[in-house]
């Protein structure tokens, strides 16, 4: 019997079986649903680090001189202890790098914190607080809808003017214009000058809850020690400029901190790369134990078609009997009870396959993840789905190939 | 008899479809040894229609299920439509009883799930015959047997009669040396069972050689020769007028 007539007859038998035959592949339906769904998020959050997440975050074609990494992975105590132990990055730090930088590059002074802003009784706590250089929204790429920027010369003198997030200014104005409206930002009053288009979220998280003001105005005693930057953000044209730029600044900062050939730096210069980096290593563990849930369903989803397989043959052993008197050699069983086999668990994989590409949709479309099918996952699942079937029933099948015909055709 | 003495070493007569010499099949049961058939020679000719007879114990099962090559010897020889087949392998056993042999069942022995005309099928499936000419051959076969009509009926859907006709086209689907039936009348009705003595009457007729296992003396009356079995030894050998 040729194997595509095995297979059409496995597919009639699934047909008149379809309840008990989707119950004997539900492992391997979840198996393969997980594998198709799990892969399409670690996909989907790859593209989405890469394409908005990184940018978000550092900027595009920026990185930041800070005292220690900000984004980390895998931190130990003790590294820990010898970071904090470093200098921080002062103002006259970042005058030094904005003198001593001949690349073109735009900078910004950047420290924040969370606090607490009111406005007229309206309380707004766990707000970012950010004390920035006037070019902070050309380098973050924030436009403002309303009103302003604060402009070089008011964030060299530390006027307490603000722009706000837009859930922000939603939240303590409710639809009514700030601009030119007195906040309290940590008890301290600023004028409100602007407020930045809508970020959304990323992650759950809303983009939308910061204030800016310039660094050098009373913000920055909210959110640091006198003197004292969280970060200097770089931004170049290019990649290669910003590269340039980087060496430049580890120079001048080597030099500032008296480090010798021997040394290693004493601070940190962090580009996008680190958020990429930071979560490859997150993307890495989804590799490690991915694998290991979708082999246990298949495993488990194996054994269980192995036992629909073998109740199968005990239950037509008369068939069995009868294809034998017939004339069925050995071969020809035990490939009808393989294919069988196969196209149980095929249809399992197919339909955890569908499933999973489903659920990767409702993924990206419902909830903060995103999720991107990956097609050589697909193929990986089509191809589990045979190979647990050949493994799986094997023994069913050479159980069945190898019944006495007499005895086969005497059983009820 | 008239047919001449055989001996280990010969080979039969053109003419002769089934050889047996000195057949014997024992069965250990535990620590005992049945005998189940003692040395059975035997000769049948192209186109008899021969039933065997004999009493549960005799030996007729076993008799059956080696010539039906389901079960081989444990010793003796069988030679079937010229080639010994006594001492082949499963493999070469499933292929001639695709060629040489058509079953019926007592019980029929169809399977459910598919249709007549499938059912009839199956034997070219085994045989490697593509789709479009099984299919022709086994529409044929249902005609043969009166069921042109009932092709895409389920066994469940047939009467008994009917489902034993389909279970004769499958038998005799792959034009088989022998006609192989085992109580063939034993699941139905005195006139159903009639009609199908008629049926087998009229492929004896046609040519084809019938060998019938039954303990009905009415059934057995049908064929033209009449072999008994007793003890796993031939006690009887009668020609008796069809």
């Amino acid at each position: 019997m040729p194997f595509y007539e095995a297979i059409s007859l496995a597919l009639q038998t699934i047909r008149a079986q379809k309840l008990k035959s989707f119950f004997s592949v539900i492992g391997v339906f979840i198996g393969v649903t997980f594998l198709i769904a799990a892969v399409s998020i670690v996909n989907g959050m790859n593209r989405y680090m890469t394409d908005k997440f990184a940018a978000t975050i550092v900027g595009v074609n920026t990185f930041q001189l800070r005292q220690r990494p900000n984004i980390n992975f895998n931190m130990t105590d003790s590294i820990w202890r010898s970071w904090r132990r470093r200098p921080r990055i002062t103002f006259a730090d970042a005058d030094a790098v904005s003198r001593g930088v001949t690349v073109p590059v735009t900078l910004s002074w950047y420290s924040e914190d969370q606090g607490t802003v009111e406005y007229n009784g309206k309380i707004a706590r766990g707000i970012n607080l950010e004390g920035t250089s006037a070019d902070y929204f050309d380098i973050k790429n924030l436009n403002i809808t309303e009103g302003r920027p604060f402009s070089p010369q008011e964030a060299k003198a530390g006027i307490p003017v603000a722009v706000l997030g837009w859930e922000l200014a939603d939240k303590l104005f409710i639809g009514n214009d700030p601009i030119g409206k007195t906040i309290k930002i940590q008890g301290l009053p600023y004028t409100v000058i602007g407020v930045v288009e809508k970020q959304g979220t990323m992650l759950g998280m809303s983009l939308d809850k910061f204030v800016v003001a310039p660094a050098t105005s009373p913000i920055q005693r909210d959110v640091n020690p006198p003197h004292v930057v969280d970060a200097l953000m770089i931004q170049a044209n290019t990649i290669p400029e910003m590269n340039a730029a980087m060496d430049q600044v580890e120079g001048i900062m080597r030099s500032r901190h008296h480090l010798r050939p021997t040394q290693d730096d004493n601070f940190a210069l962090e580009t996008s790369a680190a958020v990429l980096d930071w979560w490859s290593g997150i993307s890495r563990l989804m590799f490690y134990f991915g694998p290991g849930i979708v082999m246990i369903s298949l495993v488990v989803g194996g054994i269980v078609i192995m036992n629909i397989m073998l109740m199968a043959v005990a239950e037509r052993t008369r068939e069995i009997g009868v294809r034998k008197s017939l004339g069925a050699k050995r071969k020809d069983i035990m490939r009808q009870f393989l294919a069988e086999a196969i196209t149980l668990s095929t249809v399992g994989a197919a339909l955890g396959i569908a499933t999973g590409i489903i659920l990767s949709i409702v993924i990206q479309a419902f909830t903060p993840l995103a999720a991107q099918v990956a097609p050589w996952s697909v193929g990986v699942g089509v191809l589990l789905g045979s190979v647990v079937g050949v493994v799986f029933g094997t023994l069913p099948a050479s159980r069945a190939s190898r019944l006495d015909p007499i005895a086969a055709l005497r059983q009820e | 008899m008239t047919h001449q003495e055989f001996v280990t070493g010969d080979t039969p007569l053109p003419d002769i479809v089934i050889l047996t010499h000195k057949l014997a099949r024992e069965y250990i049961m535990g620590t005992e040894t049945v005998r189940a058939l003692r040395g059975v020679s035997l000769q049948i000719r192209r186109n008899e229609y021969v039933a065997v007879m004999g009493p549960s114990g005799s030996g007729k099962s076993t008799f059956m299920n080696l010539i039906g090559c389901l079960d081989t010897p444990s010793a003796g020889e069988y030679w079937l439509n010229g080639q010994k087949v006594s001492d082949l392998g499963d493999d070469d056993l499933a292929r001639i009883r695709n060629k040489e042999i058509g079953f019926v069942f007592q019980t029929f022995n169809l399977l459910p799930r598919a249709d007549a005309l499938h059912n009839v099928e199956l034997p070219l499936v085994y045989a490697g015959m593509r789709a479009a000419e099984r299919r022709k051959k086994a529409s044929d076969a249902l005609a043969r047997v009166g069921l042109a009509d009932r092709m895409h009926h389920r066994p469940n859907e047939l009467s008994g009669g009917q489902r034993q006709r389909v279970a004769i086209a499958r038998a005799l689907v792959n034009s088989p040396s022998i006609l192989l039936a085992d109580e063939p009348t034993g699941n139905l009705d005195s006139a159903t069972s009639n009609e199908i003595m008629g049926v087998f009457k009229e492929l004896h007729r046609q040519g084809q050689t019938v060998v019938m296992v039954t303990h009905e003396p009415d059934i057995a009356a049908n064929a033209e020769r009449v072999v008994t079995l007793r003890d796993g030894l031939i006690h009887t050998d009668q020609k008796q007028a069809a």
